[in-house]
């Protein structure tokens, strides 16, 4: 198949859209799911003390 | 060097050799030719590595587990490298601002000249002490948000180094007039392929630490970090792909032409901006901010959207620098569209890191530390918001090609970029030293006034310039011809011009400060051994806090 300029056009406008809008809604569905809202605050609480060295 | 065994030791041997061995054959290779005194600068700075691990060989194996601490000393050479940048670029900046209020500073000298001196001062602040202080910070913030020490012991020092030596390669090369006229990324083939090389070391190390990290959840600081190492080293080679004349000097022909080659180069130009002065510089304020403030950040949930939100508009922006040009109007719009939306991400982080801070800011009213990284956001928010304004083509007419558009990125540079790094710096350097406090809290105060009022007066003075410069350049009288020589222009921005230098010299002040007080933090302040407990190892039978707490 050639790259043309059409087929590139064609591409952009067909896949390149629906898997951009695709990935916007799958971002903002991860951003917001519920149930990864404790995983959310303990990650944002965890950096306030982190100096006690590596757990290992 | 005492923290490397000996294995390690060889191994920064052998890089450092072959490193010498490739600048003998630049050297060689180069003869005559400005290439050829770049191979005698790799040679001496490998020479320097090479002499340090060589001395230090015999040295007596680390004794102490090394697992469980976390490795700072790439950062703290990083953070001293960074600020050293800091002076000489903004030093640069200072003088190049002086010639062209005054051209007869340029003392009549070629390498002295506006055109070799201007990108000194861009890549001396840009890469010089953002980028340093950006994998310095990047190793700091990793390695705590993972729990887990940095996987190797020899590869962040070559990072550290590798870069350092890019950017000693690319000043000396414009001073000598080697540069292959792309904005931001004029060195020429050779030292980009070594950037390539530094670059890809450092994705792997980040992504090994990340593997080893003992959260569950990568911290969304992470994220920022680690687009603005992936797409810068796309960005990278896109751009500079490109032809060398010959293996025997520093002359390459792009591998783009005409406009593309103008599509190509802004949009690496812009999503520098963006991935190199923005995420990572985000990732910063994502850690350092809550950290400092001792609150979480606001809205977790909000600073994921805004990630996403960012690297998806930032990477289509970019032909907005192209408005009015033979690029097709399509292209232009699509850049216009994407810059106004990415408004929406902007202030988004802006107003998560202001919101962080709602409820402590008798903190921000006496912690000069707090306060740098509270005005950055604000700058954030301003010259993102101006940033999207510009793109507006009917705008765009009257900002482009004058000082309206410096004044912006200098908004974006000293307000946002340097501020935040250096309130990160001054929360960073008591930690990473273990020391009580920083060395004097008056000379933070001091810088933080000084930089602030540079900053004000440097954008004010470029905004009533550039607005003054477009304007002149469009008046026509009532025969259709142009009101204004451009001399009239330029003589109508010399107070502006004065002023900018004045600016810019108050920030230098400030930098100049902040050197000296990490640099007596360092070796003045007492150490401070911190109340920690012991890391919490999963086979401790002891609680990581004791239980009263």
């Amino acid at each position: 198949m050639e790259m043309s300029h059409e087929f590139t056009l064609v591409l952009a406008k067909s896949f390149g859209l629906f898997y951009l809008i695709a990935l916007s809604i799958g971002i903002t569905a991860y951003a917001f799911w519920p149930s990864l809202g404790n995983r959310f605050d303990t990650a944002a609480k965890s950096i306030l003390d982190d100096e006690d060295g590596p757990c290992r | 060097m005492t923290q490397l065994k000996s294995g390690e030791r060889q191994l920064a041997m052998i890089l450092s050799g072959l490193v010498l061995l490739a600048g003998f054959l630049l050297a060689a290779a180069g003869h005559g030719d400005p290439m050829g005194v770049h191979g005698w600068i790799v040679v001496l700075f490998a020479a320097v590595i090479l002499v340090v691990a060589m001395r230090a060989l015999d040295d007596p194996e680390p004794t102490e587990d090394r697992t469980m601490s976390y490795y700072d000393d790439p950062t703290k050479v990083g953070i001293v490298i960074a600020l050293l940048w800091a002076v000489v670029g903004m030093g640069m900046g200072v003088w190049v601002a002086a010639q062209l209020a005054w051209p007869d500073l340029r003392f009549d000298a070629a390498w002295s000249s506006f055109g070799r001196i201007r990108p000194v001062h861009t890549s001396g602040v840009i890469f010089g002490f953002g980028g340093n202080a950006l994998i310095a910070t990047s190793f700091h913030v990793m390695q705590r948000t993972s729990r887990a020490r940095l996987a190797g012991q020899v590869s962040p020092w070559f990072v550290l180094l590798g870069f350092n030596l890019f950017c000693i390669v690319a000043a000396s090369g414009y001073i000598m007039g080697v540069t292959q006229s792309k904005e931001y990324a004029e060195p020429e083939w050779y030292a980009d392929i070594w950037l390539v090389i530094v670059w890809v070391v450092y994705f792997i190390l980040y992504m090994r630490t990340l593997a080893r990290r003992n959260e569950p959840h990568i911290y969304v600081a992470n994220w920022y970090y680690m687009s603005f190492i992936l797409v810068v080293a796309i960005l990278h080679i896109v751009n500079n792909l490109a032809v060398p004349a010959s293996w025997g000097g520093a002359k390459s022909y792009s591998l783009f032409s005409g406009v593309q080659d103008a599509m190509t180069q802004w949009w690496y130009g812009h999503n520098a901006v963006a991935f190199f002065l923005t995420t990572g510089f985000l990732g910063m304020l994502y850690y350092f901010l809550p950290k400092r403030a001792e609150r979480p950040i606001y809205s977790y949930r909000l600073s994921i959207l805004s990630f996403w939100g960012i690297v998806f508009f930032y990477i289509w922006v970019g032909s907005h620098h192209l408005h009015y040009t033979a690029l097709p109007q399509w292209v232009q719009t699509l850049g216009m569209t994407f810059s106004v939306m990415l408004l929406i991400p902007s202030w988004a982080s802006a107003g998560n890191a202001l919101m962080t801070l709602n409820g402590a800011w008798g903190k921000v009213r006496d912690d000069a530390t707090l306060r740098f990284m509270m005005v950055a956001a604000v700058f954030y928010g301003l010259s993102t918001f101006e940033g999207s304004f510009m793109a507006v083509r009917a705008v765009n007419s009257l900002s482009h090609y004058t000082d309206w558009t410096v004044g912006h990125v200098h908004a974006g540079a000293m307000g946002w970029v340097a501020l935040i790094t250096f309130g990160s710096i001054y929360a960073l350097t008591p930690v990473l030293w273990r020391k009580k406090t920083m060395y004097s809290w008056k000379l933070v105060e001091w810088h933080f006034w000084l930089a602030l009022s540079g900053t004000v007066i440097y954008v004010f003075a470029m905004w009533n310039s550039g607005i003054t410069q477009g304007l002149m350049w469009r008046t026509y009288t009532e025969s259709g011809t142009l009101a204004y020589s451009f001399t009239d222009t330029l003589v109508a921005m010399h107070p502006y011009y004065i002023a900018r230098a004045a600016g810019g010299a108050l920030f230098l002040a400030g930098a100049v400060l902040a050197l000296y007080n990490v640099v007596m933090t360092i070796r003045r302040v007492p150490d401070h051994a911190p109340h920690l407990d012991y890391p919490t190892n999963s086979e401790a039978a002891e609680p990581a806090v004791p239980a009263g707490e």
